[in-house]
């Protein structure tokens, strides 16, 4: 009897915090296919505003997935040779450069926008560029996959197998292929899901590098909101959850499968 | 495997010292030769700089300036662990966790451009050399310590080593599987004759495993020999205690005998000393009747040990002495008893400082 009313009430909390954060979304949605949001859904539903921010930003949209992957690849080419650095060399130098590239979590996105702005500001087709954009995501979201990499080589003693490998003969290289790379693979899945879910959201720091011809999906999505009636905004948010959810369940699903192994 | 004795490379560590960035000196400078085909093994308390020593040998570890490692007389000292051509096993074995038992075995050969053909030839002869027939196909996480351990071996054979490294090989396993892997490994290293360091903390293994040991303490070798040598001729007073159970007695010399409060003990030639430190093996003190030997004592107390029995006496020395019998001797703790000790058993050692 106990038993059952404690399941109870833990039940009905845990429908609460999950309607607190859903009911928000499922009403914006909602009003993206309302004809008229103000009138409510007995206005009638429609596809118009779909199909009327698919013409508008359909490039913003495509341009932040170019983003997105792009941040991954530079994550993934710089942070995971360099998490392996760091974590065999060891000592006092590369606790500090850990350190040093871990900083950004703590620094507002702002600030280092506005740093890269008075550090580029002279290389105007670079600034002009999406190129820029990808800058300031790769230095934000770099921590995240150093530190996911380096985590997962402190359970596995990857500085002993890098050992074992050179002793049976590999050279630097075939170690980081055969050895390193294959044994944090649980960490670079999770560090890539990170980098790119953070990249399609990230708002502050792109809000300061953008230009009119370089938006990401959340800069559209706060044009829209700004400048256009609610239900467009709104068929906005629709299909941002179209685009993103389905990747993140993929990349979740492959994720796991790469943890069990 | 050829079978032939004498195989692999010499060493030859010369003045190879070893200071840590921090400024901790791991290793004194020391010079050290291994023969071709000799098993030699560092045995030492931890911190004492025997792994040190071995990670020099293998290339992990620069000695400090003006040390050099040389394999057959080549100076190999700036040559990385890659090029030396070293099998070594690691203390935690490992194993690549994302290979299975047969690719961890072949990844030196496959490095080394072997045919795949060949290759499977030579995992095979492996895996029938080490007694793992049946798990090539095994992650190495589902393995038991001990096939761990033989796997990390075959591993480090396949690639035919010059010289073999071995790092507290036996050192994860529990003290029943340690002492049978001890005297398989025992068999196979003989059997495949290579140069092999061996690092252990454990003196029996030392013991059987050595051809010739070297007691470290810290940092520094305090003696080299054979196995019979350190036990029966120790250098120092930290060798004689760290190898087997010694009794360490510090006595007055009259004319040639240790002055004890049990009697007067004859020693043998080297009479000219005032006094000395000696050192007297507990299987080497014979029990006999009170009044029947220069020396006598009282029981203290007799713990029965199965293949053997250990007295603890009173009286014959400044401290306890510890006796071992052999199991038939009947005794009880009270008595008095005589002990008989040969004066070449009796050893020598320099006073400390």
């Amino acid at each position: 009897m106990r038993d059952r009313l404690i399941f109870t009430s833990q039940l009905i909390f845990t429908l609460l915090v999950a309607a607190f954060l859903v009911v928000p979304a499922i009403l914006s949605i909602t009003a993206g296919v309302t004809v008229n949001y103000f009138r409510g859904i007995q206005s009638g539903v429609t596809l118009q505003w779909v199909f009327q921010v698919w013409d508008l930003y359909a490039g913003t949209i495509l341009l932040s997935f170019v983003i997105a992957f792009a941040t991954l690849a530079v994550t993934l080419l710089a942070g995971v040779p360099s998490a392996y650095a760091l974590h065999v060399r060891g000592g006092r130098l590369s606790r500090i450069v850990e350190e040093i590239i871990t900083l950004p979590l703590a620094i507002p996105g702002l600030a280092i926008a506005l740093a890269l702005l008075f550090t580029y500001q002279g290389f105007g087709e670079f600034r002009r560029s999406w190129l820029f954009i990808l800058t300031g995501h790769a230095v934000f979201t770099m921590p995240f996959m150093v530190r996911s990499v380096m985590a997962v080589f402190a359970t596995v003693d990857i500085k002993t197998l890098d050992e074992g490998a050179a002793s049976l003969g590999a050279s630097p290289w075939r170690r980081f292929r055969d050895v390193i790379v294959p044994n944090a693979v649980p960490g670079i899945l999770a560090g890539s899901l990170m980098v790119v879910t953070l990249s399609l959201g990230e708002f502050n720091l792109t809000w300061m590098l953008h230009t009119p011809l370089t938006k990401t999906l959340p800069i559209g999505l706060a044009d829209s909101y700004a400048s256009m009636r609610l239900e467009v905004a709104s068929a906005y948010t629709l299909i941002f959850f179209v685009m993103i959810i389905p990747l993140l369940v993929a990349m979740q699903m492959f994720a796991d499968k790469g943890q069990v192994r | 495997m050829s079978g032939a004795a004498g195989g692999g490379a010499s060493v030859r560590i010369e003045t190879c010292g070893k200071t840590f960035a921090d400024g901790t000196r791991a290793l004194e400078r020391a010079t050290l030769d291994i023969a071709r085909g000799e098993t030699l093994v560092l045995l030492g308390p931890s911190g004492c700089g025997k792994t040190t020593m071995l990670r020099i040998i293998s290339g992990l570890e620069l000695p400090d300036a003006g040390g050099r490692v040389l394999f057959d007389g080549k100076d190999m000292t700036s040559v990385p662990i890659e090029r030396r051509n070293v099998g070594m096993v690691f203390q935690s074995y490992a194993l690549f966790p994302n290979m299975s038992v047969a690719d961890n075995i072949g990844y030196g050969l496959k490095i080394r451009g072997m045919p795949r053909k060949e290759r499977a030839a030579r995992v095979a002869e492996l895996v029938a050399l080490t007694n793992i027939s049946g798990l090539e196909n095994r992650r190495v996480d589902q393995l038991s310590g001990g096939q761990r351990q033989r796997v990390a071996l075959a591993r480090a054979v396949a690639i035919r080593p010059g010289i073999l490294l071995l790092d507290e090989p036996l050192t994860a396993l529990d003290a029943a599987l340690r002492d049978r892997l001890r005297g398989e490994l025992n068999r196979l290293l003989r059997a495949l004759g290579i140069t092999t360091i061996y690092v252990t903390h454990d003196q029996s293994e030392a013991m059987e495993l050595g051809d010739r040991v070297v007691v470290m303490q810290k940092g520094a070798i305090a003696q080299i020999g054979t196995p019979r040598e350190i036990y029966f001729k120790p250098g120092n007073r930290f060798v004689a205690e760290f190898i087997g159970a010694a009794n360490i007695i510090e006595a007055p010399v009259e004319s040639g005998h240790l002055v004890l409060p049990g009697g007067r003990q004859p020693i043998g030639s080297e009479a000219t000393l005032s006094a000395a430190v000696a050192m007297i093996r507990p299987e080497t003190i014979r029990v006999v009747e009170a009044g029947s030997a220069p020396l006598s004592g009282t029981i203290d107390s007799v713990s029965f040990i199965g293949d053997r029995q250990r007295m603890v006496v009173s009286g014959a020395t400044g401290k306890f002495l510890t006796v071992d019998a052999p199991n038939t001797v009947r005794a009880r703790a009270g008595e008095r008893i005589g002990l008989l000790i040969a004066p070449d058993a009796i050893r020598l050692l320099p006073p400390e400082n």
